[in-house]
């Protein structure tokens, strides 16, 4: 082999960099899916399936009804009524944000930026639509 | 060209139709870590061919004044003498597709005179294919949020710097719209110029397909046909610890896109090595781009030559050198005194 001593290096530099998850995570402790705290009611405003993939496009949809058709009553596919409201809503059984929304997001790496102007829920679900 | 376009659909619709048909364990664990080993091995082996492979010229190209006479300006980047110089020659390949930027285009054009060829520099092809390299460093940057716990910070601003335009929800992020983009540019410029039609091969076709078909089915997993993400991050980690499961989120034809995205993303590791993808390789095996132009400098010996008998000037004259000095020659090195005086008497 020609120019091995820089050919050689440069395998090891490759093999160890495209690797590198599967030595971070055999030497640290096993990763599992993070517990939320859920809330007491039993069920979410959809399938709580629909509601793990979904949520974000439920949210643009309000976000649209409220605001560009204002429209603020969301008829769920069971028939129940939901007042459009991020605040109000989601987060009036979701009381704990950090318990729930970002103990799922952190380690998804999701970021949402609603939060620059929405009111997080403190302990207690925020009383009345203070936005912004 | 069809012929392409139906082996990566294929390899789509199968991966959706076996997760469905409840063989999500193959599709999702043991495909994409056959795929990752065929492709570390590939790689491997593809890379010590090569450098087993003498290079009998020094073929260095230059697009500038090689180093000569020290009033004569030389061109340290085109033309590099030194180690630093090919590096930085290298690099700037690497990182901005130097030589592509030459690029021209051949072009009849039809004035009084008829028709007349001109050439002009044509820079197309550079914008989008340093889009779509770079806009594919950054989707697979951003994908590494799935193979590690805790998410590293830099992970973070990629995905902000990512969604910057904060256009929908979930945010749009840029670079896969530019990657999709860019990668059917460089399929219409196949499709679109007569000549280049012609000598493309189902090889060219194939890699265009494939990335296209990742970007597609990524792209609708993420704004259209959404998945359960959390269980797709718990499938990967069990991926990367060797410990596999088929999280409940994604059993089945639920995670039809998810499996379509998995197979062609393993189809491609398993071509990279053995197509023209490898030039992501290739390029630093390539003679015209990391041999220094210092041909006035050292004499470049062909590697495969046998080793040749020779006999040196010197040598010739140690064996003769009593006679050429009786002859009067002229000698390099005069013979011993003794002797000599003795001839000269
Ligand atoms: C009536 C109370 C209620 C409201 C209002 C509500 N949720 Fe839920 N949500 C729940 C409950 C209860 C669950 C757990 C369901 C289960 O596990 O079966 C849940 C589950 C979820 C999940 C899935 C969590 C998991 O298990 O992975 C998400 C995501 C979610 N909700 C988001 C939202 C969003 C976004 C809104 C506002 C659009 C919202 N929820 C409004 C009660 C509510
Ligand atoms: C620039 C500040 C800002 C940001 C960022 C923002 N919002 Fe809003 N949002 C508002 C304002 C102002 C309203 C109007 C409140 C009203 O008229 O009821 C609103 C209303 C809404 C509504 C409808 C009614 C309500 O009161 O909840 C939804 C749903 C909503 N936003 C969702 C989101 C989501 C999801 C995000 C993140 C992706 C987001 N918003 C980010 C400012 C913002
Ligand atoms: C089961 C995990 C989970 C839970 C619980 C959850 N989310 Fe999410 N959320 C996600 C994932 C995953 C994404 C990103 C989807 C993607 O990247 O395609 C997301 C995205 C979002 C986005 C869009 C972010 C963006 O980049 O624009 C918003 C807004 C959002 N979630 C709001 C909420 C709110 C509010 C709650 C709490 C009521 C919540 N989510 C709870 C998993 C979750």
């Amino acid at each position: 082999m020609y120019n091995a001593r820089y050919i050689i290096p440069g395998i090891i530099l490759f093999v160890v960099i495209f690797t590198v998850p599967f030595w971070i995570n055999i030497c640290t402790p096993e990763y599992s899916r993070p517990e939320l705290v859920l809330p007491a009611e039993k069920d979410c405003i959809e399938p709580v399936e629909y509601m793990r993939a979904e949520h974000m496009r439920i949210l643009n949809e309000w976000r649209d009804a409220a605001l560009r058709d204002g429209k603020r009553v969301y008829i769920a596919t069971d028939g129940r009524q939901w007042d459009i409201n991020l605040q109000n809503t989601c987060m009036s059984c979701h009381t704990d944000k950090v318990a729930f929304c970002d103990t799922c997001h952190d380690t998804n790496s999701v970021t949402p930026y609603c939060w620059d102007c929405h009111i997080e829920p403190q302990t207690a679900p925020a009383a009345g639509g203070a936005k912004q | 060209m069809a012929f392409s376009l139906m082996a990566a659909l294929g390899i789509g619709i199968l991966a959706w139709a076996l997760a469905a048909l409840g063989l999500e364990m193959f599709v999702g664990f043991i495909l994409p870590l056959t795929a990752f080993l065929v492709f570390l091995g590939g790689m491997i082996w593809r890379v010590t061919t090569w450098a087993r492979v003498p290079v009998p010229f020094s073929i260095a190209t230059t697009a500038g004044q090689q180093k000569s006479l020290p009033w004569i300006k030389p061109s340290h980047i085109d033309s590099p003498s030194t180690k630093i110089g090919v590096a930085a020659r290298m690099g700037l390949e690497v990182l901005l597709f130097r030589s592509l930027f030459r690029n021209t285009a051949a072009q009849t054009i039809n004035d009084e005179g008829g028709p007349k060829l001109v050439y002009w520099s044509s820079k197309w092809l550079w914008v989008f294919s340093l889009l779509f390299h770079y806009c594919f460093l950054m989707v697979f940057i951003r994908h590494f949020r799935f193979f590690l716990e805790p998410v590293p910070f830099f992970i973070t601003w990629a995905e902000d710097l990512d969604g910057l335009m904060q256009i929908g929800v979930p945010r749009l992020y840029m670079s896969g719209a530019i990657l999709l983009v860019a990668a059917l540019f460089l399929l219409l410029r196949r499709l679109r110029d007569p000549k280049l039609r012609y000598i493309s091969l189902p090889a060219d076709y194939f890699p265009l397909f494939l990335v296209i078909g990742v970007a597609l089915s990524g792209i609708m997993m993420r704004y259209w046909f959404k998945t359960d993400i959390a269980s797709v991050k718990e499938l990967i980690m069990g991926l990367v610890t060797l410990s596999p499961s088929i999280p409940e989120g994604v059993r089945g034809s639920v995670g039809g896109m998810f499996y379509t995205h998995i197979a062609l993303v393993s189809a491609l590791l398993i071509y990279l090595p053995f197509s023209k993808l490898a030039h992501s390789a290739g390029l630093l095996f390539s003679p015209t781009r990391n041999m220094p132009t210092n041909t006035r400098e050292v004499r470049h010996v062909n590697p495969w030559n046998p080793p040749k008998k020779y006999r040196t000037y010197a040598e010739y004259e140690d064996d003769f050198r009593d006679a050429m000095a009786e002859a009067g020659l002229p000698l390099e090195k005069e013979p011993a005194p003794g002797l000599h005086e003795e001839t000269a008497q």
